[in-house]
């Protein structure tokens, strides 16, 4: 990470948090690009989870941090708060890599 | 409820969110340190940028060997619903240029959810700009603590580098409540699960936002069957 991307993400960032209030006012946006605006975190949160979770260095892998994420998923599931998601996939991973 | 009553409730609320908050910064401290990144630039991401989902997106797919490129367009591509947020917000986050400018970097997930729930626009306002404060404070101290933490802990052994992935399900989760959502989230993960191998690092991530045009697709599909 160099600072160029620092700085390009803040004001990119920043511009689209301060169209609405600042440029804009009370006008709308197209229903279309709030849509799309809707659905790309699922999207992207969903791909990063799965990179991050069943691949390493390239290819697809499973190894005890899997573990502690899929239990996250499973609280997740039951409607456990932002803390105990966490914690589950901090706690399983950790349990994980003593046994293994 | 009157005013007061709602009030003592967004306090509650915006203590409960900053205890959050102050947790999942120490976690993304950590993994900028781990990343490599210097404490300067791990602060700048915190208070600059200020958006935790792009930052941790950003960070991430350089902790998995992305270019800087990649990188933003994933933090870009994450941040895009603050977009919407503002224009949401716009209406209630009036008053002098100053007072806009420096509201509109406290447009985040949170501060959002809180002032939306509140039942008049004056509450809504307070309830802006508390939640915002509340949430932007421990998300700094966080950051530093989780940076300056990270040589003295064994974040293997403590399981720590698994926080990130547990905090991306924690965010997503409650995005998932409806079907074109589930869709994009399904095609996402699908798409970057199967250009991994045969790409470089943090594209597949960035190439997800495919997901979001099917679950559009999938929207516009169940709408035009549900017509008469």
């Amino acid at each position: 990470m160099t600072w160029a991307t620092v700085l390009l993400l803040a004001a990119g960032t920043y511009a689209m948090k301060a169209a609405g209030p600042v440029v804009l006012g009370g006008r709308a946006l197209p229903p279309l690009v709030t849509r799309v605006a809707d659905l790309l975190p699922a999207a992207l949160l969903a791909a990063l989870v799965a990179v991050q979770t069943l691949t390493a260095d390239g290819v697809w892998s499973l190894d005890t941090r899997a573990a502690g994420v899929g239990a996250a998923i499973l609280v997740a599931w039951r409607r456990g708060s932002f803390l105990m998601i966490v914690a589950t996939a901090v706690a399983v991973t950790a349990a994980a890599r003593l046994v293994a | 409820m009157r005013s007061s009553q709602h009030d003592a409730a967004v306090v509650r609320q915006a203590l409960a969110i900053a205890v959050v908050a102050g947790a999942f910064a120490l976690s993304f401290g950590v993994l900028c340190s781990e990343t490599g990144l210097s404490l300067p630039m791990t602060v700048a991401l915190s208070t600059l940028v200020f958006a935790g989902s792009a930052q941790l997106a950003a960070v991430g797919v350089i902790a998995d060997g992305g270019t800087g490129a990649a990188a933003l367009v994933a933090g870009l591509l994450l941040g895009a619903r603050n977009l919407a947020f503002g224009v949401a917000l716009a209406p209630m986050l009036g008053g002098r240029l100053g007072r806009r400018l420096l509201a509109s970097q406290l447009v985040i997930d949170e501060s959002v959810a809180v002032a939306t729930a509140q039942p008049d626009p004056a509450t809504a306002r307070r309830a802006f700009w508390l939640t915002g404060v509340a949430v932007f404070l421990p998300w700094n101290a966080g950051t530093v603590t989780g940076w300056l933490l990270t040589d003295a802990i064994d974040v293997a052994a403590t399981g720590l580098d698994a926080a990130i992935p547990g905090a991306f399900v924690a965010l997503l989760a409650p995005r998932l409540t409806h079907a074109p959502a589930r869709v994009a989230a399904l095609v996402g993960a699908g798409v970057a699960l199967a250009l991994t191998p045969v790409m470089p690092a943090g594209v597949p991530v960035v190439l997800a936002a495919t997901g979001a045009a099917v679950g559009l697709w999938w929207q516009a599909r169940t709408a035009r069957a549900a017509a008469p």
